[in-house]
């Protein structure tokens, strides 16, 4: 005869080498049955030593680092870390390099919803929206290659402005992009929003009521999904985002459904900030600041001024000096609130960088949102929390 | 074979059971999904419409037991050295390697205390695609040169 009322709890191992955790996350997961107990994730796997390694290296040297955090989103990492490090010296940029910043960091918005999109949605069993989604991610790397040269670390975003300009081609292909993206949209709706596998999957799955936002801190579309209107581009604005008009996307059941749906709308949104943005901006002008402090000296200068050589030499050899301090920036990056907190002892280093990292946040709430559910939704909730390994384990 | 009937009526087709062997094996390569780090995004754009790794016969498998080839598309940590080496060893024979990106090839820009200076140090490798990460070509160049090497191996005597 068959008890029923025996329950026994077993630990079972997923990851660090599984299809379905995102990169090298593991999670140690106690199961009574089918339904999971608890959840714990292991991180680590990815630990490079991103923050010791800023601490040897000059404010310009570190932008590359950045690139390597959060790899679906470059752009936004280095815009995240240009920032701080310009509020140590209040430094005026061009207009038109405030525009290309918002282009280029909508731009990489874009992007990583869209490896989202594909992989939660490969995960859960639709492989079509991986096809779809990829496709739209190709013409935006193309995009970042004919501005940048790379497609994916580009390290564009510097102290003070940009890199470079952005060609006329790269205009128009954002252009043509930008009409018709709205469109591509629709299509990875027309897949998912009405599937009923797909709503079987994910409404209710992963519960966060508003409270646990607040216990748990997690941020972006893990908050808005839950009914929290928060969004740093509006509520603390940096760069020029006040002189758009969009709409902060909101849901809240709170569940994975509801997530889903709130990045779906941060795609249009982002669309939109993009056509406003090529609207806007000025047809030319400086990307780089000419504040002495940060920037290099122009070639011409170089060539013709004995001070402006010596200069360039100073900053490309040594770096440049902080005041003593310490900032903190934080900007709402695909994933959640990205902050970086630069401590400076006065020197051409980082006394200490630290990287409020969101998939690292988020990642805590996964018990919570775990807890209670069958084991095969645990594959839909690692992919509704959208983490980044590169970000978490730095 | 039409085509050889009527030209060729009286002749046979010789070849040697390597040929035949290593062809099918080139013509299916099943890498195991071993997304590490950035260089996993563009290992799956490659996998992806635009670039269309199955018109070469690889299809990604979840695990090493049905694997060939080991793409180790990342960084390499000391925490995760002994997995990656644990995978390797438990894919069957023939395996191959790719490290891609500067990191696997040889830490890249990460020399530090946790990572490991490319992944050589704890896998055999057969051959390294550099970049930060690399393009999709750059990818594909390394299959086409691992298909070379494949059409060189002895299968019978070895």
């Amino acid at each position: 005869m068959i008890n029923n009322n025996i329950s026994e709890v077993i630990t079972v191992n997923m990851g660090p080498q599984h299809p379905s955790t995102h990169g090298v996350l593991r999670l140690v997961v106690d199961i009574d049955g089918e339904t999971i107990v608890n959840v714990e994730p292991d991180v680590g796997f990815l630990h490079r030593g991103t923050e010791k390694l800023a601490e040897n290296r000059t404010y310009h040297q570190v932008i590359p680092l950045t690139d390597r955090l959060d790899y679906l989103s470059p752009l936004s990492n280095n815009l995240a870390y240009c920032l701080a490090v310009e509020k140590f010296f209040d430094v005026k940029i061009p207009e038109r390099a405030e525009y290309l910043r918002v282009i280029l960091a909508e731009m990489s918005r874009v992007a990583s919803h869209l490896v989202w999109i594909a992989t939660h949605a490969l995960d859960i069993g639709a492989m079509t929206v991986f096809l779809y989604a990829f496709r739209e991610r190709e013409d935006i790397l193309d995009m970042f290659e004919v501005g940048t040269g790379q497609r994916m670390t580009s390290s564009w975003i510097r102290i003070g402005g940009i890199r470079a300009d952005m060609p006329e081609d790269f205009f128009v292909r954002l252009k043509s992009f930008t009409d018709k993206f709205d469109s591509c949209v629709d299509l990875y709706e027309n897949l998912l929003t009405n599937n009923r596998i797909w709503k079987m999957r994910t409404i209710g799955i992963g519960h966060l009521s508003a409270e646990d936002v607040q216990v748990y801190g997690t941020s972006g579309p893990l908050m808005r999904g839950s009914g929290v209107d928060f969004d740093l581009r509006r509520d603390e604005p940096y760069g020029i985002y006040d002189r758009f008009k969009w709409e902060i996307p909101v849901e809240e059941a709170g569940d994975t459904y509801a997530r889903y749906k709130v990045r779906m709308k941060e795609l249009r949104e982002s669309n939109k900030i993009l056509q406003q943005a090529l609207e806007q901006i000025p047809a030319t002008g400086e990307v780089m600041t000419d504040d002495p402090r940060v920037a290099l000296p122009s070639h011409e200068d170089v060539y013709e001024r004995m001070e402006a050589l010596i200069r360039r030499f100073y900053i490309v050899s040594k770096g440049f000096k902080a005041p003593k301090g310490e900032t903190y920036q934080g900007i709402e990056a695909p994933k959640g609130e990205l902050g970086f907190y630069l401590v400076s002892e006065g020197e051409e280093r980082p006394y200490r960088m630290k990287i409020r990292a969101p998939s690292y946040v988020n990642l805590g709430a996964l018990n919570k949102m775990a807890a209670g559910h069958m084991l095969a939704d645990l594959v839909a909730i690692v992919g509704t929390n959208d983490v980044v390994l590169g970000e978490i384990d730095r | 074979m039409g085509l050889i009937d009527r030209k060729l009526p009286d002749n046979v087709l010789t070849t040697t059971v390597d040929s035949v062997i290593n062809y099918c094996r080139k013509g299916s390569i099943w890498p195991v999904t071993f997304g590490l780090a950035c260089c996993a995004i563009e290992m799956m754009a490659c996998g992806a419409a635009k670039y269309d790794l199955d018109r070469m016969g690889i299809i990604f498998r979840a695990t090493p037991r049905q694997s060939d080839l080991m793409l180790v598309a990342g960084t390499v940590t000391r925490k995760m050295a002994p997995v990656v080496r644990k995978v390797y060893l438990q894919m069957p024979e023939p395996k191959w390697v790719i490290a891609i990106g500067s990191c696997a090839t040889s830490g890249g820009i990460y020399n530090t205390y946790s990572t490991v200076q490319g992944v050589d140090e704890v896998i055999p490798v057969d051959f390294y695609v550099p970049g930060c990460p690399p393009r999709p070509e750059a990818f594909f160049d390394a299959i086409t040169a691992l298909q070379k090497k494949i059409m060189t191996e002895k299968v019978v005597r070895k």
